[in-house]
């Protein structure tokens, strides 16, 4: 934000950079060949809806445009606890490319349909024999990823989070700054 | 291109531009009469107090600038607070989180203040001085989730709007002119402000010129006064607007403010005198004139009025479902 819309009180909504999701196949990747996590084929976009006739229809809209495009996805709306909505899609475990253009065209809808400043994140999921749950969630606002891996009763699991990181390295745009790693409760397929 | 429903308030902007001219205008103003009393009196008599005046305004402007953080937590004997502490903690951050991520905008600390006022302020002049406070009575409240939400919206769009940092700035030749005030007339009630300085007679034209100081000071004081009111309430309009734009939720906004302004109303006055000097960053005023005298209300009220606020809102509202 710029001096005088400091100076004027007059913030805008941040917009949401979309591209960076595509990093994620690649990643993808390197997660299963260096830690044995494998994607489970679930993903998920949170967004704030808002009140009022036009965003409904545009969350229509999109929920219409993933159960017509390919015939082994499904979508699942659900609002969690703190009032975000969150779409999940599900596809078929090795077609991880497909669930990412998926996430993709969810977003750009919304996007162009000027609530691109609504989204919130978007959240992968991975799995192996030790590993329960990996979240790899994407930060819009920010263009970039972090690691949530949940534990048992609402703790985190912060040593495997660093480890991914470090692993998947330079092949996703990691946020630097750990106090915007928030913790994502209960999200759909984690 | 994707389209952006964000439409500005040009309306307010114009005002606010407006007002910030008109206060740097009095300052200019301030000084150059300042100046020019200096030079009548030759710099002898009231030089003392003007110096004085505007040394210890300097002090108090730099002291309240780099400490409002400390200071509003101790005077609302607020506890910061982290998400490990309880499950109410660990939910406000939940919603803070989410919020400055859709903001995109450095998380400030979260503090709660035991006080059964149902309210919450922002304080601390940069992103990473700044504090979220709410009070336990507001977390206690009927509030539900969503307007809980809103209210830290408005707050957190404070914080991005460098509200304490501007208002502290803009406070500043207030501040100046209400210790001139007190020091001329001091000055006149002990003879004269330049006393011991050597080699200057200053019988005679002492008493004229502190009047003059006097008079000077109390015009900036009362003009500066009612811009910097002005100016806040531009800045609440603003913040409002921004949360609900933030949320996407204008409707939440609206109720939480119904809500909260009903309960301060309710509450008994003795209770809310004590949190007065904070009122300018709170997200109701605690303090209320009696009386309908709405309009002079108005004019030093640090927040609109409850329809304006209101009003805006259901504009917002409105030009989010088109």
């Amino acid at each position: 934000m710029g001096f005088l819309d400091t100076i004027l009180g007059r913030s805008k909504p941040a917009q949401p950079n979309l591209d960076e999701l595509f990093s994620l196949p690649t990643a993808a990747v390197t997660l299963e060949a260096g830690m044995d996590l494998v994607p489970t084929g679930t993903g998920s976009v949170c967004f704030r809806a808002v009140e009022g006739k036009a965003f409904g229809d545009i969350e229509k809209d999109v929920r219409e445009l993933l159960n017509m495009g390919s015939g082994t996805a499904s979508v699942e709306v659900s609002t969690d606890s703190y009032g975000f909505t969150w779409l999940t899609c599900r596809h078929a475990k090795d077609d991880f490319e497909a669930l990412v253009t998926d996430l993709h065209a969810v977003n750009s809808s919304l996007a162009e349909g000027g609530f691109g400043p609504q989204l919130l994140c978007t959240l992968v999921s991975f799995t192996s024999d030790t590993v329960h749950r990996l979240g790899i969630v994407y930060l819009y606002k920010r263009g970039t990823f972090y690691p949530f891996v949940p534990k048992t009763g609402e703790q985190r699991d912060n040593f495997l989070e660093t480890r991914v990181r470090d692993e998947v390295g330079a092949d996703l745009k990691w946020e630097p700054d750990l106090t915007r790693w928030f913790a994502v409760w209960g999200a759909p397929g984690l | 291109m994707a389209k952006t429903r964000y439409a500005p308030d040009r309306g307010l902007t114009a005002r606010m531009t407006l007002t910030m001219l008109l206060l740097g205008l009095v300052f200019v103003a301030f000084i150059a009469a300042l100046v020019l009393v200096l030079r009548l009196g030759h710099y002898a008599s009231g030089s003392g107090i003007i110096f004085f005046a505007v040394l210890l305004g300097v002090a108090l402007g730099v002291g309240s600038f780099f400490y409002s953080d400390k200071i509003a937590l101790s005077t609302a004997r607020a506890v910061v607070v982290t998400p490990e502490d309880d499950p109410r903690a660990a939910r406000l951050h939940g919603i803070v989180d989410r919020l400055v991520a859709l903001a995109n905008m450095p998380k400030p600390r979260v503090a709660v203040a035991p006080s059964r006022m149902l309210n919450a302020f922002a304080t601390g002049r940069n992103s990473k001085t700044s504090v979220l406070v709410v009070t336990t009575g507001l977390l206690d409240s009927n509030l539900d989730d969503r307007e809980l939400e809103a209210v830290l919206a408005h707050e957190l769009s404070h914080v991005a709007h460098k509200d304490v940092a501007v208002m502290t700035i803009a406070s500043f030749i207030g501040i100046i002119a209400a210790l001139l005030i007190r020091f001329a007339f001091y000055g006149e009630l002990f003879g004269g402000g330049g006393r011991g300085r050597g080699g200057n007679n200053n019988n005679g034209g002492a008493i004229p010129i502190l009047l003059i100081v006097m008079v000077v000071g109390v015009v900036v004081y009362a003009v500066s006064f009612l811009l910097i009111r002005l100016l806040s309430r531009y800045r609440e309009l603003a913040a409002d607007r921004a949360g609900a734009l933030l949320t996407g939720q204008p409707s939440a906004l609206a109720s939480a403010l119904q809500k909260v302004s009903g309960s301060m109303n309710a509450i008994p006055t003795k209770d809310l005198r004590a949190a007065e000097p904070l009122n300018a960053f709170y997200f109701i005023p605690a303090f209320k004139a009696n009386g309908k005298e709405f309009s002079l209300n108005q004019l030093f009220s640090t927040h609109p009025s409850l329809e304006r606020r209101l009003r805006q809102l259901s504009e917002i509202s409105e030009q989010l479902s088109k």
